[in-house]
């Protein structure tokens, strides 16, 4: 019954979403006369959300029950896991998954609609329109291709089970956090399209796609963090990027998020990069929707790749070709007829702004180019892998530059300013940046060219980042510069957690008999015994091992080697001992004969600033969009006293 | 059968992440799968190779990150042929001479690999002119 | 007001991608990585015997005028066994069969010959893969045709189905 229920609730959606496309398109058509019509798009958005996720509850019900009747549960769960993976499952797979995607979509048009009050109200219709448009086309997907709530033609005993892989907690909640980001950047594709329609691209405009752009970009940016930390320890190798088609799909969003919110910042201030913002408006949604896309068809391949299958590929490529190939002909037609705002000189805060932009940009193109390249080669039947030898250093060519005006773009003034003045700030961090370096190499010996390059700038940007708070009051500096600070500073702290885990660690492969140690760094590690231990739905190998750092009192800790049986598979739990200064990542491996078992050990110097520095950027934005959103609420208010002083009716 | 050697009969048919289709495999891994070169230098230029080269049997990740058999085996292939002093680069030259440019993760600029070069120096310079329109109109 | 037509560039882009990636839906998934080797001589090797009572294998054992196959394969192999019934009919066909067992146990090689038969005249022993390696065979099964002249002429990645031993014999009478 909850099954049918929930496939009820999302046919009802969809035909809401299809009412408030109508009720949009017709009450734009008929322009100042639309009004009735205008009036049942904000109703229709709300209650569409509200049906979307009433359906979503209801497939989590199902897995929480783990009612086998329903196909998805029965392939994607068990009985004997532990409630929380339970509750994970019904996104730990395709069809839930874009069951989130919709519902998500659904409750950001809601939002929209119950909230919004700044934009035109044409503006704000076309804008309803445009997420009720590409809401239906997912729609559409999961109703005639990935329907969720299918049911067996008889229950199975027992269900498939969750990838262990998944079955972490911290990669139970990596996914809908990605998807909340992914998915609120179409709330920025739909007002994109929306000012397109009614060509209504202004500093309100910018204002208001702001938060949601904000909220989009700090939810990707924990998503990407928590992404990395979890393959960091889950993988058992101590890597923590790999470039790979997935992280790359969720990675080229975030680079066209963090533009769009830098030239939004410019359209709002001063009015200039109106055509720009617009663009990156449709491209950041459409890298989602084309990692989506690459995932999902099983097009490249990938460790992550799950739920392959072309048919479901040509669905999501047309739903691309209609949205995003709508959305950049309209571009073309439209664009040409909006002004471009206003001109600033190359040496200002506009100015350095364009420039990371445009290096943002270029570092989106070179993750695309090399997460499409074997695909292109492919075709030509070469076979080519693309991967970290290449990212590295070729994105690196433009993020070098793009930090050192990052340092000192916050501190230029807006439209025209004079590079003298921020000479002495410059040359500050400049020496200290030298500095940073050299000591490094004293402390923790030389180091290749990329990492040095790398402290040293993470050490200008930490410096620079904090300088625009100088000369304020503490107290009063406005939400939005602490979260631009922190969002700076946070860049720092990963550059410099990168460099350092990539320039010093160290790794240590021993074969270990109970008793025996192994040196790794300043870390001595003793294996005191091998013992089994059993899980809800595992058996696993424990390495009890004491870990000591240099004369320090012993740490015991505990890596095992899991071994899940439904489905059938082994995950490495890696141990960790976090220090100040760094991680100690330890692993147990097989037995290799007379009485040894393989240990691998790894010391991984300030490793955990990469992702300090990732939840220090996503604070920052957290903390920019409080401050806008309260900015908002203030100036509701004012403008609600003043109307009410002057007798009339608040809007 | 102790309930230790029942674990791990369990974990090693489960060993099989990387390759499916295939049962227990019998033989303990290569001697130099997981052990490391004596001599530090060598060891550092067999995992900077080692993390430039895929994996064969698993998709997308080096022979340096990989619990496969067969990674191990690559493994124990490139750390043997450094110890023997062999050239890191000749090592790759003979990979890519059996596998293609598949098996390198470095893309050596070709006849196949130009563009991804060319496409970033490109990128770039559509950045400058873009500037430098920027530039001409203030002026 | 800009130059137009540079408004329609990120739409051409667009379209160039979206028409590559439909076209590359439709061909079929090739997630094989085929060896480089063909129309090369074999890379040197000598095998130790795999199991009792059959002799080692090493490339000096082609080049003899007489087109062979080099099966590369596995005890613990799933396909393989799948496989088995094929190379038999192959061997029955009177086309010798040279293999090579990757990280295997003679134990294991024996137990697996006695239940699924033995078409191998010659079985050498890969214990780290190298002649794999050698070879740029990327999994087991794989097959290959030899020529006369210890030339590689094809390879056959994965299990061989009935509808291969046909296609194979030809490979063969080619390589003649």
């Amino acid at each position: 019954m909850i099954a049918e229920l929930g496939l009820a609730a999302l046919w009802l959606a969809a035909a809401l979403a299809a009412l408030q496309l109508a009720a949009s398109v017709l009450s734009l058509r008929a322009g100042e006369g639309g009004e009735t019509l205008g009036g049942v798009i904000r109703p229709t958005a709300i209650l569409q959300g509200g049906v979307a996720a009433l359906s979503f509850v209801l497939l989590m019900w199902l897995f929480i029950r783990t009612d086998l009747s329903v196909k998805l549960v029965a392939m994607n769960s068990h009985s004997a896991k532990p409630m929380i993976f339970k509750l994970a499952g019904t996104w730990g797979n395709h069809e839930g998954s874009m069951l989130l995607w919709v519902t998500v979509m659904a409750l950001a048009g809601a939002l929209i609609a119950a909230i919004e009050r700044r934009l035109p109200e044409a503006t704000m219709r076309a804008t309803l329109g445009a997420q009720a448009f590409v809401g239906l086309g997912f729609y559409a997907f999961l109703l005639f291709s990935s329907n969720p709530f299918e049911r067996l033609p008889r229950p199975v005993p027992e269900g498939m089970g969750l990838n262990p892989l998944l079955q972490d907690i911290g990669l139970a909640f990596h996914p809908p956090t990605l998807y909340f980001g992914y998915v609120g950047l179409s709330v920025a594709f739909s007002f994109a399209v929306g000012a397109l329609l009614t060509r209504q691209v202004t500093p309100d405009f910018a204002r208001a796609m702001r938060p949601w752009v904000l909220g989009a970009w700090v939810f990707l940016t924990i998503g990407i963090t928590a992404g990395s930390y979890w393959a960091y320890y889950e993988l058992g190798w101590g890597g923590w990027w790999f470039w790979d088609p997935v992280e790359n799909a969720s990675l080229m969003p975030w680079l066209a998020a963090t533009a769009l919110l830098h030239s939004a910042s410019v359209l709002a201030a001063r009015d200039a990069l109106r055509a720009w913002t617009i663009m990156l408006g449709v491209i950041a949604f459409s890298m989602s929707m084309v990692g989506t896309f690459l995932v999902r068809s099983g097009i490249l391949t990938s460790v992550h790749a799950f739920a392959v299958d072309p048919e479901r590929g040509s669905f999501i490529l047309a739903l691309l070709a209609i949205n995003i190939g709508g959305a950049l002909a309209l571009f073309g037609w439209r664009a040409g007829s909006i002004a471009e705002g206003e001109r600033f000189a190359l040496v200002s805060r506009e100015g350095a702004l364009v420039v990371n932009n445009v290096l943002l940009s270029a570092i989106l193109g070179v993750v695309l180019l090399g997460t499409l390249y074997p695909l292109v080669t492919e075709a030509f039947d070469v076979r080519v892998s693309v991967g970290p030898p290449y990212f590295n250093p070729v994105s690196a060519i433009f993020a070098l530059p793009m930090l050192a005006v990052m340092a000192l773009g916050p501190l230029l003034r807006w439209r025209q300013d004079a590079v003298r003045r921020v000479r002495r700030p410059a040359l500050l961090a400049a020496g200290l940046a030298v500095a940073g370096a050299v000591i490094a190499w004293l402390i923790a010996g030389p180091a290749g060219l990329l990492p040095t390059l790398g402290v040293a700038l993470a050490v200008a940007v930490g410096i620079a980042s904090l300088l625009p708070l100088r000369g304020r009051r503490l107290t009063r500096t406005p939400l939005p510069i602490w979260g631009m600070v922190l969002a700076h500073l946070g860049i720092a702290v990963s550059l410099l957690g990168m460099a350092s885990e990539s320039a010093w660690s160290q790794e240590r492969l021993a074969a270990l008999a109970p008793g025996e140690s192994a040196e790794v760094g300043p870390w001595r590690v003793t294996l005191t015994k091998v013992v089994p231990v059993a899980g809800p739905n595992w058996t696993a190998i424990e390495g009890d091992m004491d870990a000591r750092y240099q004369s320090g009192s012993p740490i015991p800790i505990a890596p095992q080697a899991r071994s899940f049986w439904s489905p059938s598979q082994t995950t490495t739990e890696s141990a960790l001992v976090t220090r100040w200064n760094g991680q100690l990542y330890a692993v147990i491996g097989e037995a290799v004969g007379d009485g040894r078992w393989q240990v691998r050990l790894w010391w991984k110097p300030l490793v955990t600033l990469i992702w300090i520095g990732g939840l220090l950027i996503a604070l920052g934005g957290v903390l920019a969009l409080i401050g806008r959103v309260l900015g908002d609420l203030k100036r509701r208010s004012v403008l609600a006293k003043r109307l009410r002083w002057r007798g009339e009716q608040p809007v | 059968m102790s309930r230790l050697n029942r674990i791990w009969l369990l974990a090693a048919a489960a060993l099989s992440l990387g390759a499916p289709l295939c049962a227990q495999q019998s033989l303990p891994p290569a001697p130099y799968a997981y052990r490391q070169l004596p001599d530090p230098a060598q060891e550092r230029a067999a995992h900077e190779l080692m993390q430039t080269l895929r994996c064969l049997t698993c998709q997308s990740q080096s022979i340096a990150d990989s619990d496969a058999p067969m990674a191990g085996d690559m493994r124990h292939q490139v750390r043997t042929r450094i110890a023997a002093g062999e050239d890191p680069e000749a090592i790759r030259a003979w990979l890519i001479e059996r596998y293609g440019d598949y098996v390198s993760y470095t893309p050596h600029v070709s006849a196949t690999t130009w563009p991804l070069y060319a496409g970033p120096a490109v990128l770039a310079l559509i950045a400058a002119l873009l500037f430098r329109r920027r530039l001409a109109r203030r002026a | 007001m800009t130059k137009s037509w540079r408004l329609w560039l990120p739409l051409a882009v667009f379209a160039a991608f979206l028409g590559f990636t439909a076209y590359q839906l439709q061909q079929p998934k090739d997630d094989t990585i085929a060896s480089a080797m063909l129309g090369k001589p074999l890379p040197r090797f000598a095998l130790r015997p795999a199991v009792d009572g059959l002799p080692g294998a090493a490339q000096t054992d082609f080049a003899d005028g007489k087109p062979r196959l080099l099966n590369i394969w596995a005890s613990w192999c799933l396909p393989c066994i799948a496989e088995a019934p094929q190379l038999k009919a192959l061997q029955e066909q009177g086309v010798e069969i040279v293999g090579i067992a990757i990280r295997d146990r003679p134990e294991d090689v024996a137990r697996f010959l006695a239940q699924h038969g033995n078409p191998y005249t010659r079985l050498g022993a890969d214990d780290l893969s190298e002649v794999q390696f050698a070879l740029g065979s990327s999994g087991v099964p794989e097959t290959f045709v030899v020529d006369g002249n210890g030339v590689i002429r094809h390879q056959h990645i994965g299990d061989i189905r009935a509808g291969d031993v046909p296609k194979l014999l030809a490979r063969l009478e080619e390589a003649r």
